[in-house]
């Protein structure tokens, strides 16, 4: 059934048709026709934000919790404009988001008119494709092809823009129907390479999964299937960033995090293997360190739903494009009807040696003295939440790294991360998204002090809305990641990498009506995080910590797997003139 | 589509070699990507090339199919394999983006490019010019004088060699509208 309708009800009416129930903007001049037709309905629930670069991570961090695509709402010029972070953020982790901007009337574009920007230009290369509609009677069907593309194959954020003109013209809205769009990216593995793949996990002797993202984005499935096979087969597993969750940190075969900052055992496995599973990942340079040295004597199999993903950076013996549920599910069955064969002998000495580098206890520290190191307070954060319904986000540096080695992820779509962009800022508004998709959980955001000022505004937003965020904030009054790297390749000069003129963050919740703790004895900390957890309403915790603390394990710049520096040893000097170039 | 005489199987999905042979040599490889004709494609490939840090040699593109509304770009571009083949993945990934052919590894093709060159000059030269131009069969267009403009068609390495030959005997103007090519037979 066709119907009449203006173009601003219709977007309202295709969100709805999406399945939409939730919405993060901003409005302005070149939206209100859009804004009003959100006044005038009950179905969409609109978050307004502080600012827009809030609102594009507050709706990724409401599609990394769900898997639904995160819609994001705002206005021509400066609000598209600061979308542009979150939308290459969300492009970088393959995030999928739909981001509708207003745009000046279709007779003004290129007139420098008022709150004019050349959106879709600006947006071309941090986009998975955006479009600009100047015809009323085509927006209901870019706006369904928009969800068709921003949630098909490799997911990422697609932009529309909507010129007011458009908006206020009538138009015939064409309801959702299955896409006939062009754009179907294949899903299914070739079962030639499947085979091959699975006759190579008959024979390994030194096998490790290396699971990414792609796990996460292929949905539960993917992460169940992934859990079968990684007990059937009893192969060691470690994952990337992006892909914590997919498999326990409580499985006996996690091996935990691996690159730049992994653990020794994860990057030992990768760097001795003889067969490397990649399953969703991209052997981005966090991950592989120097290439010439990256796992010399693998072989490596690679499932990607992207193409370009495989030989891009690493040459790959066994490729496989496809979906990674789909494909776990052929290799799976192919594998069970060959008679399910391990070299079980070969990976018994395996594990010998895994457990060898294990019992290296890469993550130990010692918790001595009246200052709080950041590690404990992580373990900490971590024994008195590890029981709750948790969804952890964090900002980006020294605190993410720690967060992701200290905080076991049992379930996938619980941890949302600025992977590949690396944003500062990004995890305080993505907390706002995840708590809106799941009121009643514990949302918990681990940050930094410098990242969290980013987009502190965002305090208003939680409280309007009533979302029981907790900002844990590792307060070591430095850029912490930038004064490691200064330590270790600039001579300990700590060029700007401090934080100074800090808010008393505890007068700063109070300000905005929430909860300020402030912790910095050791022996308070338990009590300070239960308190935090009792608090019914948003509360930000100011974690005084350890303030020269270096985050180990780390591969230095242009070393290989085997080459990590670990806690407690000499640092100056490990990174060579050719490793300081790279970042 | 028929028309196009593209050969089926060698879409986005098939088209790439996943078990490539890499090497250090750079290669020239000359690519054809069916595109929907959609406000912006262009630039999307040029800013894939532009931003990834590729290298397009030359670029022709145009309506090919006014009522599928599909454009042909054909690419001339050059680098080690590995990086021809991220080129061809990359280009796979544009949404408008339905098929992308590598001519130089697909079969044989044929090549060719239109340029147009004024030369100008008097006495001996211009008569040397002429004489060549019968040679290269490239056409007249316009006369004066004191000048010429020729038009030829051919590969490019023949369009290379002429303009070689007309540069000491006054060159002046260059057009080259890039190339285009179709795979032989069928």
């Amino acid at each position: 059934m066709t119907r009449k309708m203006t173009g601003a009800k219709m977007i309202v009416q295709a969100l709805i048709d999406q399945g939409v129930d939730t919405i993060f903007g901003y409005p302005g001049g070149a939206v209100l026709p859009i804004y009003d037709e959100v006044f005038q309905q009950n179905s969409i629930k609109h978050v307004l934000v502080r600012h827009e670069q809030g609102a594009v991570h507050a709706a990724e961090g409401y599609a990394r919790s769900t898997g639904k695509p995160g819609v994001v709402l705002v206005t021509s010029g400066p609000g598209a404009t600061n979308a542009v972070t979150g939308l290459t953020d969300a492009l970088l982790d393959s995030i999928p988001l739909v981001v509708l901007t207003g745009q000046v009337p279709t007779f003004m574009i290129g007139s420098d008119a008022f709150q004019e920007a050349d959106t879709v230009g600006i947006t071309r290369p941090c986009t998975k494709h955006n479009w600009l509609v100047k015809d009323t009677d085509n927006l209901a069907g870019v706006l369904h092809e928009a969800f068709h593309v921003a949630t098909s194959g490799r997911p990422g954020p697609v932009l529309v823009d909507i010129p007011k003109d458009v908006q206020f013209a009538t138009g015939t809205y064409e309801p959702k129907k299955p896409s006939t769009s062009r754009y179907q990216p294949p899903v299914k593995g070739d079962m030639e390479e499947i085979t091959e793949l699975v006759a190579a996990i008959e024979n390994a002797k030194r096998p490790v999964f290396y699971t990414g993202g792609g796990v996460i984005n292929s949905g539960p499935g993917a992460s169940q299937l992934l859990r079968e096979l990684v007990e059937a087969t009893n192969f060691p597993i470690t994952s990337t960033l992006m892909g914590l969750g997919a498999y326990p940190a409580s499985g006996g075969n996690w091996l935990g995090m691996l690159g730049m900052h992994g653990l020794y055992e994860a990057n030992m496995a990768m760097h001795d293997c003889d067969l490397m599973i990649n399953v969703g990942a991209r052997f981005d340079d966090r991950i592989t360190g120097v290439v010439d040295m990256f796992s010399p004597k693998s072989t490596k199999a690679h499932i990607d739903i992207d193409p370009s993903s495989i030989n891009k950076i690493i040459r790959i013996d066994i490729p496989i494009v496809g979906d990674v549920g789909h494909v776990l599910e052929d290799l799976l069955k192919v594998w069970k009807s060959r008679g399910r064969k391990t070299n079980a002998e070969a990976l018994d000495k395996w594990w010998k040696k895994i457990n060898e580098w294990r019992s290296v206890d890469c993550l130990k520290f010692e918790q001595k003295g009246k200052v709080i190191k950041p590690q404990y307070a992580l373990s900490r954060l971590e024994a008195l939440t590890k029981d709750h319904d948790r969804y952890i986000c964090t900002e980006v540096g020294q605190h993410q790294m720690w967060a992701a080695q200290y905080l076991g992820f049992e379930d996938p779509n619980r941890w949302m991360t600025s992977g590949g962009l690396g944003t500062m800022g990004y995890g305080f508004p993505a907390s706002i998204g995840v708590q809106m998709a799941h009121r009643d959980a514990l949302v918990i955001n681990v940050a930094g002090e410098a990242s969290w000022l980013m987009n502190m505004q965002e305090m208003g937003t939680a409280m309007q809305y009533g979302l029981p965020v907790k900002q844990f904030i590792l307060n070591n009054e430095r850029l912490g990641m930038v004064r490691q790297w200064q330590e270790l390749l600039h001579g300990e000069r700590y060029s700007q990498s401090w934080s100074e003129s800090l808010p008393d963050f505890v007068k700063l919740a109070e300000a905005f009506g929430a909860k300020g703790i402030i912790c910095s004895d050791p022996d308070d900390l338990d009590e300070a995080i239960k308190e935090m957890l009792a608090y019914d309403g948003p509360v930000i915790f100011d974690c005084l910590v350890e303030k020269h603390e270096n985050c180990f394990p780390m591969i230095p710049s242009g070393k290989a797997h085997n080459d990590m520096l670990l806690a407690g040893v000499g640092t100056q000097g490990v990174i060579d003139a050719k490793g300081s170039v790279l970042v | 589509m028929s028309a196009l005489k593209i050969k089926k199987g060698s879409t986005s999905h098939s088209a790439y070699n996943l078990r490539p042979n890499f090497s250090d040599v750079i290669e020239r490889h000359t690519l054809a990507v069916l595109v929907e004709n959609e406000p912006g494609v262009l630039a999307r490939v040029i800013g894939l090339f532009s931003g990834r840090g590729y290298n397009i040699d030359s670029l022709t593109v145009a309506e090919v199919d006014h009522t599928g509304h599909l454009s042909r770009i054909t690419i001339v571009t050059s680098g080690t394999p590995q990086v021809i083949e991220q080129i061809k993945a990359q280009l796979g990934r544009i949404v408008p983006v339905y098929e992308v052919h590598d001519l130089t590894v697909e079969g044989p093709s044929v090549e060719r490019e239109l340029a147009m060159f004024k030369v100008t000059g008097t006495g001996d030269k211009r008569v040397e010019a002429l004489r060549l131009a019968d040679i290269f069969r490239a056409n007249v267009v316009d006369s004066t004088l004191e000048t010429f403009v020729f038009e030829i068609t051919g590969a490019p390495d023949k369009i290379d060699a002429f303009a070689d030959l007309m540069r000491p005997l006054g060159l002046t103007d260059v057009a080259r509208t890039g190339v285009a090519a179709l795979p032989r037979g069928n």
